[in-house]
């Protein structure tokens, strides 16, 4: 993959605060990547440096290997989908995406024809002459994607594409923005909040914290394998166990869970030595829940010897969520745990209730051991 | 429960008494005025008495050379201001907004003061600049002569084109204007693009605040003109020393005629405008 963004050694300070903290950071041709993270993280003043509307304080932003780390946002080759869109308010929608055009100095006629182009491209054919207050919001945010795509550049930046629409539009657009991508081959710079926007859009993510990146990866490596607590639990949600490796071998590895006083079995080595404090990450759909009985032995989880990855507990707390169901299950030593189970059938044949006691568990291979 | 809706307190529709002071508000304001232009038709040197219908006094006004160049003087003064005012009030506002600069909040006191500053200040103010710092030649003849008043109305009119860009300023999007330099504007060609058209009902209503503001300022003017000019207000004033006439009633009306019309065309470039604004999304 060629790459046509490199941030090197990027640094953004206002006065003392640090906005950006020395990213370096290469996207390639044709991705569709996310900036992630919290708001104040620092993405948005790195997408801005991008478009050209702020300056680090150190470090170059590379586009297509040539420094534009100075250069006027109207003299560089990406164009930019606001979050609140920017359609210009005194002018029609054919005239709102011409403008770039007529700034780029086209002739009339062709202007003409690539704004229908455009248009036809986010599927508003006939909607040349209405005026913007005349639009919902998702044409509107159309209308600003056809804009920023008829100039035909390098790069398309998004700020939060989607924040601004109710759910169900949002999943329509979310579908369709990825279609969009995929059909003009443009790359795509995305920043989000949005952990699900960014699973859902992105070829891969860089999640930032407090100015720095902290993981870059695809949705799928993010979500599977995060590479600190502090991505496990921003990407979704996860029960996370403090931990000591008791046995590490090349094949398995044993794992004391104080916590929850149990032992956890990995079907991996962990390469991590003897005393090194841990993580053990486990997401609540990688659990499982059985009915426990008085006097009855625990269930053997898949890939363990058996007595591992089991805690006895008892259900606090049941939310329905139509496709599934999240159980909170409080440990006997009183740590609270998720799990959640997909609502498979209309009616649930086990009927898990409040105050029920159950056992708890995961197979040898739904953990991720975290360092950090 | 009652069968009619509760009345509201100041339902001036459905409550006689809140009607009645209705009523005495309209009356305070437009009576005078009407008294001014019914005047204007009377029949009559004497301004107190109604004799009969007449349009005499209008038709003795075009014969008035002294009103009428009073007037022209005054309607001259006040566009030259208000083109004046309209620049550096509005460039006031645009810098004051866009650049965070050590004493921003000071220069945009410095700015609005001479609206709260007494004209008898300004006046007399102006009076002493122009005999002793700036001194305007004699003579230069019409309508450079003009000059000391409109230096003097540009530095009362500005500051309140100023006030109300600033305002409407307060209601613009940043995004547009990055989105315009985005696309490719120069930062000159976004902020005609997109920022000006923004701001075009409060450039209106900023003109119209200047252009009424100088035509009938009398205070300032007194001090500042010199022995040959003239403006309007000045000239009413030293024919009233004598006595009202019909004459100051007609051309008054006619005065009252173009500040309404003027007004009505700002309100309707101001509706137009502001059907232009977002609406909150559905």
């Amino acid at each position: 993959m060629k790459t046509i963004i490199e941030f090197r050694g990027i640094t953004k300070r206002y006065g003392p605060v640090v906005a950006v903290d020395n990213v370096s950071l290469a996207i390639g041709e044709g991705e569709f990547f996310a900036l992630l993270g919290p708001s104040g993280c620092g993405k948005t003043t790195l997408l801005r440096m991008l478009a050209g509307f702020e300056q680090p304080t150190r470090g170059q932003v590379l586009i297509d290997g040539e420094d534009y780390t100075r250069v006027p946002p109207n003299r560089r080759p990406v164009n930019m989908v606001f979050q609140s869109y920017a359609v210009f308010p005194h002018m029609t929608v054919a005239a709102n995406i011409e403008y770039g055009l007529k700034m780029d100095g086209v002739a009339r006629a062709e202007r003409r024809d690539r704004a229908r182009e455009a248009l036809a491209l986010v599927q508003l054919e006939g909607y040349d002459e209405r005026m913007p207050d005349q639009l919902s919001g998702g044409q509107r945010q159309r209308v600003a994607l056809a804009r920023a795509l008829v100039k035909r550049p390098r790069v398309v930046l998004l700020d939060e594409p989607l924040s601004a629409l109710d759910a169900k539009l949002r999943e329509e657009l979310r579908f369709e923005l990825s279609r969009l991508q995929d059909k003009v081959g443009i790359t795509f710079v995305m920043v989000t909040h949005d952990q699900d926007e960014a699973l859902a859009l992105a070829t891969r993510c860089a999640v930032m914290h407090k100015g720095s990146l902290v993981q870059v990866a695809t949705p799928a490596d993010l979500y599977e394998f995060p590479s600190s607590r502090l991505v496990a639990d921003f990407i979704g949600s996860v029960n996370l166990f403090e931990g000591r490796v008791v046995e590490d071998h090349s094949d398995h590895a044993l794992i004391d869970l104080p916590e929850i006083g149990i032992r956890a079995w990995l079907d991996h080595g962990t390469g991590a030595s003897g005393t090194v404090q841990i993580w053990l990450a486990v997401r609540p759909e990688k659990m499982e829940l059985h009915k426990r009985a008085n006097g009855e032995a625990p269930p053997v989880m898949e890939g363990t010897p058996g007595g591992h990855n089991v805690v006895a507990g008892i259900i606090t707390d049941i939310a329905y969520l139509g496709s599934e169901s999240v159980y909170e299950v409080r440990t006997e030593a009183g740590k609270i745990l998720r799990v959640i189970r997909p609502n498979l059938t209309r009616w649930d044949q086990e009927d898990f209730t409040w105050d029920e006691p159950v056992w708890l568990g995961w197979h040898a291979e739904a953990a991720a051991v975290l360092l950090q | 429960m009652s069968d009619r809706a509760e009345v509201g307190l100041l339902d001036y529709s459905r409550r006689l008494p809140v009607r009645l002071v209705l009523l005495v508000v309209l009356l305070f304001l437009y009576l005078p005025l009407a008294v001014l232009v019914l005047f204007s038709f009377n029949d009559s040197r004497r301004t107190t008495v109604w004799k009969g219908f007449t349009t005499e006094w209008y038709a003795r006004l075009a014969g008035n050379a002294e009103l009428i160049l009073a007037l022209a003087n005054s309607l001259t003064i006040a566009l030259v201001t208000t083109l004046i005012a309209l620049l550096i009030g509005t460039l006031a506002a645009i810098g004051l907004w866009r650049f965070r600069f050590p004493g921003n909040g000071l220069v945009g006191s410095a700015f609005s003061l001479p609206i709260v500053v007494p004209e008898i200040c300004m006046g007399v103010a102006f009076l002493i600049f122009f005999a002793r710092v700036l001194r305007w030649p004699q003579g230069l003849g019409w309508p450079l002569d003009l000059g000391p008043i409109i230096i003097a109305h540009v530095a009362f009119c500005f500051p309140f084109v100023t006030v109300v860009v600033r305002a409407r300023l307060a209601s613009f999007n940043r995004d547009l204007e990055e989105a315009a330099r985005d696309l490719g504007a120069s930062p000159w060609r976004a902020l005609f693009d997109v920022v000006l058209p923004h701001l075009k009902p409060s450039l209106v209503a900023g003109a119209l605040l200047a252009f009424t503001l100088s035509l009938d300022d009398f205070v300032i003017t007194f001090f500042t003109a010199g022995p040959d000019t003239v403006t309007f207000p000045v000239k009413v004033y030293s024919m009233v020393r004598f006595s009202v006439t019909p004459e100051v009633n007609a051309i008054s009306t006619l005065l009252l005629l173009i500040t309404v019309a003027l007004t009505l065309v700002a309100l309707r470039v101001q509706a137009v405008a502001g059907d232009l604004q977002p609406r909150p999304t559905a």
